[in-house]
């Protein structure tokens, strides 16, 4: 590292540098979204300055465990992803698609005409900016387009952090997603709170993000900045406590009548956390709202979860009566079907879906159990 | 910024009834047409739209009408649902919102030059029926055309006028059987795949396309496979919940195909793998 040229599209800014860019962002329209503390979680919420992103907070996550502890340095990334997710902007829970009345004569249907936000997401992470690329092929990238996901998607501006402490869940490094962040981002930020100076490296990574950073107060990035980024990113990558076993996919695919998926459906609720938390399960269903005389209805559209009953209901009954064929759709869709609906797989490493399940079912385990037990039976 | 109507594909459009038919105790057809005014709604056979129902909801319903024919969209539809049953109490004159065609077809232009061996049952004759009448249209370009339709009970059987006709001409052979016998019913009774083993058609070029509840559909594919039909000339079309029929809502998964846009019309091989897990 040191024997290289230190590169021209990284800076190296302080807190008041970020300071300068949530304002410059907020100063361009932007709605901006960040870190934020809320309760005993760390979630995300608007931000307009610096001093609105929690300092010195660090989390403890463990299969079904999450807790907040504070850290002296007041670092302000030392933590990783919280129960929110980025999809909450660009694909709500509850959107109204269109709504409709009753005219003379029939029908009439009105579009949503809505302005789109135009965020800035702050405090991106390796596996959610992965996560961003997988819904843009499903949402934006494939046969059809979701206009509203596409429009906010492409008015984004991303300011990504590349993470230096995992969490106690995270297993990105082995799905290729971090700790370091892949491509996407217009800015990305690795944090240094150092002894004397609380520095970010600054990374650019579009022609936005260049304009955006030309602007603000930087220094040049040094050497030994730039190699202690590079040394906390590997020992991040080193210290992650989990990771996926590589064959899952096929592992998966060979398994769906293991025997293993009774066992875990003893264990799971059904509660469908792990998809609400999950920063790529796109399901959603429709409902119509109407309003009491009954002349106008609303169309919405609700985030839905593979792991209710309703899901698979079609006339006659529900496809998927049991909670082992419940979790086994869920898995077998994230790790394996993706890859043949969307060439790439449908998980991240982010590791939300272990800390928030109520009984810390692992993903990462139960693919092992059903390699294992696939393999003795 | 904001979003244009054109583009969003969940957005119906209203379409006005212009006639309704009864069928069945349950079942009936409706003919649809734009209301800015008739327009040739253009589909291939096997494809659906989502009729929309206001305040009520949506439904994915195959068309059952003639795809050469400039006339009104037509569905046959059954009421088994909140939906459809508000379907079922509308009249001409009502109007409906419609987003469609969706899906994927029957491939009737590589069955050409080959025999057609069409296994319905119950309703499902009804995505069938844009299949019978292109290839009535066209009928020099097929061999044997065969027509094997199951219902539950005589008064079950849908569609049943065009049966007669159809059975009467010599250039198809049609054969029906009902599950269960009442009143003068002196046809075969007995379970559809059993009008498998006897049709007559040549089981090494023929191509079969069979839609009807799926236990339905898992024998007929084993009667087809035991007369010599090849996996790869049998066509299925599958029912999974649909709530957008564009691949965002995810219910329609079947492995790693979403019924709605890589089905619902399946080339039997390409789900061979995943048809006999349970409760996919």
């Amino acid at each position: 590292m040191s024997e290289r040229a230190v590169p021209t599209n990284i800076r190296m800014i302080d807190r008041d540098g970020l300071d300068a860019l949530i304002r410059d962002l907020v100063g361009q329209g932007r709605r901006v979204i960040g870190p934020a503390l809320r309760d005993g979680a760390l979630v995300t919420g608007p931000v307009a300055s610096v001093d609105d992103l929690p300092a010195g907070v660090i989390d403890h996550q463990e299969a079904g465990g999450y807790h907040l502890d504070t850290h002296g340095n007041g670092a302000l990334f030392h933590n990783v992803v919280g129960p929110h997710t980025w999809k909450r902007y660009l694909y709500p829970p509850v959107r109204t698609l269109w709504s409709a009345r009753r005219a003379a004569g029939g029908l009439e249907v009105m579009a949503d005409d809505a302005p789109v936000p135009r965020y800035a997401f702050l405090g991106v992470r390796g596996c959610d900016l992965a996560a961003l690329r997988v819904l843009d092929r499903v949402l934006r990238d494939d046969a059809f387009a979701d206009p509203y996901y596409s429009a906010s998607r492409d008015a984004l501006f991303v300011v990504a952090v590349n993470c230096t402490r995992p969490g106690g869940t995270c297993f990105c490094a082995s799905m290729g997603c971090g700790p370091r962040v892949g491509e996407g981002f217009d800015l990305a930020l690795t944090e240094l709170p150092c002894e004397d100076r609380h520095v970010f490296l600054v990374e650019a990574g579009s022609e936005a993000g260049t304009a955006l950073l030309a602007g603000l107060p930087s220094e040049p990035a040094d050497r030994a900045a730039l190699a202690a980024a590079e040394a906390r990113l590997a020992e991040a990558a080193e210290s992650m406590g989990r990771e996926m076993i590589p064959d899952v996919a096929q592992v998966l695919r060979d398994g769906l009548n293991s025997p293993h998926w009774a066992t875990v459906a003893e264990r799971c609720l059904g509660c469908a956390n792990c998809t609400l938390v999950c920063p790529t399960c796109f399901c959603s269903t429709v409902e119509d709202v109407t309003d009491l005389s009954g002349a106008e209805a609303r169309r919405e559209r609700r985030w839905d979860s593979c792991f209710t009953l309703d899901f698979s209901y079609i006339h006659g009954g529900h496809i998927r009566r049991g909670g082992d064929a419940r979790y086994r759709q869920w898995i077998t869709h994230k790790l394996a079907h993706w890859h043949d609906q969307f060439g790439t797989s449908g998980c991240t490493g982010c590791g939300r879906c272990i800390t928030w399940c109520p009984v810390g079912i692992d993903i990462t385990e139960e693919a092992k159990a059903i390699k294992n037990r696939e393999g003795r039976a | 910024m904001s979003l244009t109507a054109a583009a969003d594909p969940m957005l119906p459009e209203p379409f006005g009834i212009l006639r309704k038919r009864r069928e069945l105790s349950d079942t009936f057809t409706l003919e649809l047409e734009p209301l800015g005014g008739h327009r040739k709604f253009a589909f291939r056979p096997g494809q659906f739209n989502m009729l929309y129902v206001f305040g009520v909801g949506e439904i994915p319903i195959s068309i059952s009408g003639d795809p050469d024919d400039d006339g009104p969209l037509v569905h046959t539809i059954r009421a088994v649902g909140t939906v459809s049953d508000a379907l079922r109490t509308m009249e001409p004159g009502g109007a409906v919102g419609v987003r469609g065609p969706f899906g994927s077809a029957w491939p009737v232009e590589s069955a050409e030059g080959r025999d057609v061996v069409l296994v319905t049952g119950g309703v499902g004759l009804a995505p069938m029926r844009p299949v019978i009448y292109h290839v009535l249209t066209n009928r020099q370009r097929y061999g044997k055309v065969v027509i094997l339709y199951g219902a539950r009970t005589p008064e079950d059987v849908l569609f049943r006028k065009q049966l007669e006709q159809w059975r009467s001409r010599f250039d198809l052979f049609v054969d029906v059987s009902v599950d269960r016998a009442t009143g003068r019913w002196r046809g075969r009774v007995g379970v559809v795949t059993k009008l498998i083993e006897r049709a007559g058609f040549d089981p090494h070029d023929a191509v079969a396309f069979v839609c009807g509840p799926e236990v339905m559909m898992r024998f007929s594919v084993q009667a087809l496979n035991e007369r010599g039909v090849a996996d790869e000339r049998i066509y299925l079309s599958m029912e999974r919940n649909m709530k957008c029929a564009v691949g965002f809502c995810g219910h329609c998964q079947f492995g790693g195909q979403f019924v709605c846009k890589d089905g619902p019309v399946f080339r039997f091989d390409a789900i061979r793998d995943i048809f006999s897990v349970w409760e996919v």
